[in-house]
């Protein structure tokens, strides 16, 4: 074990570096999958026939898959298939697919949380359906799902270590690399990469275990 | 339109895979469900060291990547002359993983039941570690059910991972028969239901529970 030797400042900035990528491509996969999990969770949430059967059926399809499955099928499957995405692209769609089922979820329990009553009342004082969703649901339901939100985000930090099976340069992958010089680095980059996710993602956790207790 | 040949030309590995994955997932539940009772114990008992340990355990461990686990044990560990198989490995890896949220999901059921069945079974002469056991865990057990079946959803679902190490799990499986047919996209969809077979039914299962707890109360 060389801890000099594996923290020298060349080891140091390309770790770094890697962190930054997982942060980027998370931050990218997260914004992506509110997108596209919340018009998952609101066709789930509005009951309409058929359509909110077929959003029910993607969600918990996708949910029930692994991860690691989704990533390799965007890499390796839809290319042969004449679909060829970039690994950055590969990896941001794989994430977003995964973690868009996961927040559709926590979208349309956030809109179970508001008392039925207020459709009913934003109804019987003219607004349509749509109307009422979004002026009167939306916004109450939305205090509820921030801090599952935030945990998710952790969930997709940690998962975006996935992505080094297909060579995405974030910090599992550039930790690889490092240990791959020698085996006196191993133990030291272990311990350092494993704090840096820790220090991340927990000051992550006590930001949602606060905004829980607010919005509680 | 998928090619069912490959299916069943290669049944038999995917029925490997398939069974290997059940083996590794019960296997790590097990681990996981003893390890993360006393984690939790640790974290409610009344003894300030042992609430540190479990409190250190599962924070730092629930905020680091799973990988991060399996490759420090497959990759790590023989820099001190402790070489384990890939298949051990990623069973200890998802154990050690898993029983930092089984812990939490066994500590918020304790925490559920009334503090007076702990008040009680005490004054009736039981001590703490015999209140805990015959009082608290069989009630709390009710409340955890549903949150274990998740994590046993997701024990299967991260069992993939072991790929990495060839531990010859249904990931794997699909791996070796696509990179054996030269056929990714139909093997990846067939190893997609194999997955499902194992964690839809479980999930909706789940989902039941939940609501029929949900109405108990």
């Amino acid at each position: 074990m060389d801890f000099i030797g594996a923290y020298s400042p060349d080891n140091l900035s390309f770790l770094v570096e890697g962190f930054w990528i997982t942060i980027k491509v998370a931050a990218i996969s997260i914004v992506l999958s509110f997108i596209i999990g919340g018009i998952l969770g609101i066709l789930r949430y509005a009951k309409i026939p058929v359509i909110s059967m077929i959003s029910a059926c993607i969600i918990e399809i996708i949910r029930n898959l692994p991860l690691l499955l989704i990533i390799f099928f965007v890499y390796f499957a839809l290319p042969e298939i004449g679909i060829k995405f970039s690994v950055v692209a590969s990896a941001i769609i794989a994430l977003t697919v995964f973690e868009s089922a996961m927040l559709a979820e926590i979208i349309r329990s956030g809109l179970n949380s508001v008392p039925k009553g207020q459709i009913e009342a934003g109804r019987s004082s003219g607004l349509s359906y749509i109307q009422t969703l979004w002026h009167i649901v939306l916004p109450q339901g939305v205090k509820k799902m921030v801090p599952p939100i935030v945990s998710q985000f952790i969930s997709l930090l940690k998962d975006t270590s996935l992505a080094t099976v297909i060579a995405l340069p974030e910090l599992m992958h550039n930790a690889q690399v490092v240990n791959a010089q020698s085996i006196n680095n191993i133990i030291p980059i272990f311990i350092l990469v494993a704090l840096m996710y820790f220090v991340v993602n927990y000051i992550l956790s006590i930001v949602a275990r606060r905004l829980e207790l607010k919005t509680s | 339109m998928l090619d069912f040949t490959i299916l069943s030309e290669n049944f038999d590995m995917f029925l490997e895979g398939f069974l290997n994955t059940l083996y590794v997932s019960f296997l790590a539940l097990i681990g996981s469900f003893v390890l993360g009772t006393i984690l939790a114990i640790f974290r409610i008992a009344p003894i300030k060291p042992l609430n540190w340990i479990g409190t250190i355990y599962v924070e730092f461990i629930r905020n680091i990547p799973l990988l991060i686990i399996l490759f420090f044990i497959f990759t790590g560990l023989p820099v001190f002359e402790i070489r384990l198989s890939g298949f051990v490995a990623g069973t200890l890896a998802l154990m050690i993983y898993t029983a930092a949220f089984i812990a939490e999901a066994i500590r918020a059921g304790i925490l559920s039941v009334p503090k007076g069945q702990m008040e009680a079974a005490r004054s009736s002469g039981l001590t703490y570690t015999q209140a805990m056991w015959h009082v608290i865990l069989p009630q709390a057990i009710k409340i955890v059910i549903p949150p274990l079946g998740n994590q046993f959803i997701n024990l299967v679902k991260n069992s993939s991972i072991l790929t990495i190490v060839a531990a010859g799990e249904l990931m794997y499986q699909g791996d070796l028969i696509s990179s054996r047919t030269f056929v990714t996209f139909d093997v990846y969809i067939f190893v997609a239901v194999f997955y499902l077979i194992i964690t839809l039914p479980l999930s909706l299962g789940v989902n039941r529970l939940e609501k029929r707890l949900a109405q108990s109360n």
